[in-house]
């Protein structure tokens, strides 16, 4: 395993939700699922993190704050689209004013169904995003080489 | 041989100071009732960053990053190296400078509230490091830490005061609540990351091992307190060390205003009376 993998800091953005996934992302961090274990840091610095967790939906409202998360975050980063809303919109998506899942702004990786998701569920999103962010790294290098 | 214990440093220090980070997340990660990452996790952390892109904002703000580790290595090779303790405190508040001003040039107001608040808080702990090296002086009759570990008494007998001001302002120096108000060593604040926010990458990890050099610095500093006696020395160091895990477990942020009050009454209130003491006894 790469260094990247042991260390995935996160970053969680709350769209259009009803919070739901937002309190199950919190709970994955908590003690009883505690992924700290893995080396996982919620920060609070798109700067200073590796995997963007989105729940929600993308609103008007919201794109551009997404977009600027992303864009803030340093290569190499992973996305995770967390619970059906984020994946297409879910109950949310013919709200006048939804735009749908989260691909509609930033390439996702990994979508995350459930509505709200489990945290085995989420724990496993965080452990194929690690891998996924070694691979990424390393096309990164032979980029650069 | 008066280098070696400054080449030592260099070399060892990181290890020390990343196990330390880490055994400071595995012992707050058992006290908060969960498992925790492995005791390696800083390292990790900084092997982690040293393969992500560096983002700046303007190219010199990281130039200030590598003079504040310079500096810091600076400070401790000084200090392990015997050198003038007076020398080894203007070069932590340079260090520190180096910090702040890093923090002011990438002018986001997030980074610029945490300069803002690392100056505060160099201001707070000065008085009582100062104190501390005017009390070593007027037992020990030296500034140079050479002579003051051979000092054949326990320092701090005559220095109870001086140590609970020093000890008082660790929790500053450790970036540790309730004190921990420029960045804080736990990634969720109200801040976002303070000083440290728009530093990525590289650099980041550059600051994260300025800050084991520093770790590993300030413990010998509370060693020294203790230097007649080198089994109780270190034993003192690292119970400081998790009496500050169990204060930041604890306890929550307070306000700078708080802050400077707070330690600059302990400054001058126990180690003032302390030195009072000292000069009344002669
Ligand atoms: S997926 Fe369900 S639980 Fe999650 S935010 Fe949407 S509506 Fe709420």
């Amino acid at each position: 395993m790469g260094a990247l993998s042991k260390s995935p800091w996160i970053i969680h953005y709350d769209g259009s939700s009803c919070n739901g996934c937002d309190i199950e992302v919190l709970a994955a961090l908590m003690p009883r699922f505690d992924l700290e274990r893995f080396g996982v840091i919620n920060t609070g610095n798109p700067k200073h993190a590796d995997i963007l967790l989105l729940t929600g939906s993308i609103n008007e409202q919201n794109k551009s704050v997404v977009k600027n998360i992303y864009d803030q975050m340093p290569h190499p980063k992973v996305v995770v689209a967390v619970g059906i809303c984020a994946t297409s919109g879910g109950i949310f998506r013919e709200c006048y004013n939804v735009q749908g899942g989260a691909d509609k702004v930033v390439p996702v990786d990994f979508y995350v169904p459930g509505c709200a998701v489990r945290p085995e569920a989420l724990i496993d999103a965080a452990v194929a995003a690690v891998a996924l962010l070694d691979k990424k790294r390393d096309a990164m290098k032979a980029g650069k080489a | 041989m008066w280098w070696l214990g400054g080449l030592l440093f260099i070399v060892l220090a990181p290890f020390v100071g990343g196990l330390l980070s880490g055994i400071d997340r595995k012992i707050t990660a058992r006290m908060q009732g969960r498992i925790g990452p492995p005791v390696w996790q800083a390292f990790y952390d900084v092997a982690k960053l040293l393969q992500k892109e560096n983002l700046v904002v303007r190219p010199t703000q990281k130039m200030y990053m590598d003079f504040f580790l310079v500096f810091t290595i600076f400070t401790g090779v000084l200090f392990f190296s015997g050198g003038d303790l007076l020398l080894v405190i203007f070069a932590l508040t340079m260090a520190g400078v180096f910090f702040v001003l890093g923090g002011y040039k990438a002018s986001s107001p997030y980074s610029f509230i945490g300069a803002q608040r690392e100056t505060l808080q160099m201001m707070s702990y000065e008085p009582a490091v100062l104190i501390a090296a005017v009390g070593i002086y007027m037992v020990t009759r030296s500034f140079q830490v050479a002579q003051i570990v051979h000092h054949p008494t326990l320092i701090i007998k005559d220095l109870p005061g001086v140590f609970f001001a020093f000890f008082f302002i660790l929790t500053i120096k450790f970036r540790k609540s309730p004190f921990d108000l420029s960045t804080s060593h736990h990634a969720h604040q109200e801040l976002v990351k303070g000083i440290t926010t728009e530093f990525s990458g590289r650099t980041l990890a550059k600051i994260e091992i300025a800050h084991w050099y520093e770790y590993v610095f300030i413990l010998g500093f509370v060693y020294l307190f203790f230097a007649s006696n080198p089994v109780l020395g270190v034993a003192m160091a690292l119970l400081a060390f998790f009496c500050e895990l169990v204060i930041d477990n604890i306890s929550a942020r307070v306000r700078w205003q708080w802050l400077l009050a707070a330690s600059w009454g302990v400054a001058f209130v126990a180690g003032g009376a302390n030195i009072l003491y000292l000069m009344l006894k002669g």
